[in-house]
C-alpha cells in the first residue's frame, strides 16, 4: 500500500472528524499555536529589524545570529524547554517564538537597510521628519522582504509546532506522534497529509497577503520566489 | 549538568555524532551533485528556471517530519528515509545559488574565454563554474548546517542521530543529555561551516582573503534573502 492509500483510508473515516480530538479541532489548535507564536515574534522582530536597518547599528550581529540560528535543532530546544519549564504554555511558546524571530528580523533589517540611498535622500529633501522617512518611505519599500520574512517564519512555526506534539502539544502533530507510538501507520500518514496541506495553505495565504499589502509600484521588481 | 554522564557515555556520543554527521553531510553533497547540472540547464534554457524555482519553493515549505513519513512505505525505517527529504531541501537551497552564481559571470569574461578559443564545455568548466564557486559554497554552507540540524528530527521515527539524546533525555527527565545533544549538533554544524569556508578559500585563491566589507555583505545577504529558511 502506498502513502496515499494509508492516508486516505484514515482520513475518510468519519470518526476522525468529530469530537475534541477530531481533525477540525486539531487544525484550529495548530493554527492557534502558529498564529500566536508568529504574532509575538513579529511584534518583537519587525520593529527591531526596521530600527537596526534604519540606524545600521548591530547589523553584523543580526546577520551572524541568523546564520547560527539554522544550526539549532528545534526538537532539542523543545524538549529542553519542557523539562526546565514544566508543562506550561511557555514551554512551547518560547521555543516557537525564539525560532521564528531570526528570519523575520533579518529580512526586515535587510529590507530597510537595502533601500536605495537616493530614495532616502529624496525623502529627506522633501522635508520629511525621520519618523516619516521610516514609515512612509523605508517600510513600504521594504515590505516585500518583510513579508518574505513573515512567510518564512510561518512555515517554520507550522513545522515546529508539528514536532511539538512530542512534548504534549495538541495540533496536527498529535496524530503523527500518537500514531508512531501505537504503530498505526494510517494515523501517521493521515496526520502527515494534513500537515502538508496546512503548510501549503499557509504558503498560499502569505503569497496572497503579499499581493495585498505590497505597494503596486514595487510589484514589478519582485523576484519570483 | 551532570558532567560525569559524558565520559561514561563516550561510546554512544561518538556513535550518534557520526550518524548525525552522515545524515547531514550526505544530503548536502547529493543536493550539490544534482543542483549543479540542474542549475546549468536552468541557465542554458531560461524558460526552465521559473517553474523549477516555484516547485522547489513549494517543496521547501513542507515540514521535514511529514516528508519522512511519506517515504516510510517505500524506504522503510532506514537512513534513506531521512536522506531523501534532506537532499531535496538542500537542492532547494542550492539551486538559486548555482543559477545566480553562473549568471554572475560578467559578459566580457565569457567573451574573452570564447575569443581564446574555449568551447562551451571548456568555458563552463574552467571559467564559469569557478566564478560561481563563492555563491555555490554560500548555499552549501546553509544546506549542510540545516541538514545536520534537521537530521535529529528523524529520531522521532527511530532513525538514530544525536536526536536520540533529546528523546532519551526527555523521557528520563535528564537535561544534561539534551544539552549535550544540542551542543554537539551546533558544534558539528559549525565545524562543517568552517571547513566549507576553508574550501572556498582553496578553490578561489584569486579572491582577497578577507572579502571586502561590501563584497561580503552582498554574498551573505543573498544567501540569507533568496533562500526561504528550512522548515523543521
Amino acid at each position: 500500500m502506498s502513502f496515499l492509500s494509508y492516508a486516505w483510508g484514515w482520513l475518510r473515516a468519519p470518526v476522525q472528524w468529530h469530537g475534541s480530538d477530531g481533525i477540525p479541532i486539531r487544525i484550529l489548535q495548530h493554527l492557534g499555536y502558529t498564529g500566536l507564536s508568529l504574532l509575538i515574534a513579529a511584534l518583537i522582530a519587525v520593529p527591531l529589524g526596521i530600527l537596526i536597518g534604519h540606524t545600521g547599528r548591530g547589523a553584523l550581529l543580526v546577520v551572524n545570529v541568523a546564520n547560527a540560528w539554522r544550526a539549532i535543532p528545534t526538537l532539542g530546544l523543545l524538549v529542553l524547554a519542557v523539562i526546565t519549564l514544566g508543562f506550561s504554555p511557555l514551554a512551547w511558546l518560547i521555543p516557537l517564538v525564539v525560532l521564528a524571530i531570526p528570519p523575520i528580523l533579518v529580512n526586515a533589517y535587510e529590507g530597510v537597510a537595502g533601500v536605495d540611498p537616493e530614495i532616502r535622500d529624496a525623502a529627506q529633501g522633501m522635508g520629511m521628519t525621520p519618523w516619516q522617512q521610516v514609515l512612509k518611505v523605508e517600510v513600504p519599500v521594504a515590505l516585500p522582504l518583510i513579508m518574505l520574512g513573515l512567510r518564512t517564519g510561518a512555515i517554520f512555526v507550522v513545522a515546529t509546532a508539528t514536532i511539538a506534539a512530542e512534548i504534549g502539544l495538541g495540533g496536527l502533530g498529535r496524530y503523527i506522534i500518537d500514531g508512531l507510538a501505537s504503530n498505526n501507520y494510517g494515523e501517521v500518514a493521515g496526520g502527515a497529509a494534513l500537515v502538508v496541506v496546512l503548510a501549503l495553505v499557509v504558503q498560499v495565504v502569505f503569497v496572497g497577503l503579499r499581493r495585498l499589502v505590497v505597494p503596486a509600484g514595487l510589484r514589478k521588481q519582485e523576484r519570483p520566489t | 549538568m551532570m558532567w560525569s554522564w559524558i565520559p561514561s557515555n563516550a561510546g554512544l556520543i561518538r556513535q550518534y555524532t557520526l550518524d548525525n554527521a552522515y545524515l547531514g553531510i550526505v544530503p548536502a553533497l547529493l543536493g550539490l551533485v544534482i543542483s549543479v547540472p540542474l542549475g546549468i540547464a536552468c541557465v542554458r534554457w531560461r524558460w526552465l528556471y521559473p517553474p523549477v524555482l516555484s516547485a522547489t519553493s513549494i517543496l521547501y515549505a513542507l515540514p521535514s517530519l511529514a516528508l519522512f513519513i511519506v517515504l516510510i512505505p517505500y524506504t522503510g525505517l532506514t537512513d534513506t528515509t531521512v536522506i531523501i527529504p534532506l537532499t531535496l531541501f538542500s537542492l532547494c537551497i542550492l539551486l538559486p545559488n548555482v543559477v545566480d552564481g553562473l549568471r554572475s559571470v560578467p559578459g566580457p569574461v565569457r567573451q574573452a574565454a570564447t575569443a581564446m578559443g574555449f568551447g562551451p564545455l571548456r568555458r563552463l568548466v574552467q571559467v564559469e563554474l569557478p566564478i560561481a564557486v563563492p555563491l555555490v559554497i554560500a548555499g552549501l554552507r546553509i544546506a549542510v548546517v540545516s541538514s545536520i540540524s534537521l537530521a535529529s528530527v528523524g529520531q522521532l521515527m527511530g532513525i538514530y542521530s544525536l536526536g536520540y539524546f533529546f528523546i532519551d533525555g526527555y523521557q528520563r527527565d535528564f537535561p544534561t543529555e539534551i544539552v549535550v545533544g544540542l551542543v554537539l549538533i551546533i558544534a558539528l554544524a559549525l565545524v562543517c561551516d568552517v571547513l566549507l569556508v576553508g574550501a572556498r578559500r582553496l578553490l578561489t585563491p584569486w579572491q582577497p582573503r578577507r572579502a571586502r566589507r561590501g563584497n561580503r555583505r552582498v554574498l551573505r545577504g543573498r544567501a540569507v534573502l533568496e533562500v526561504p529558511e528550512v522548515a523543521a
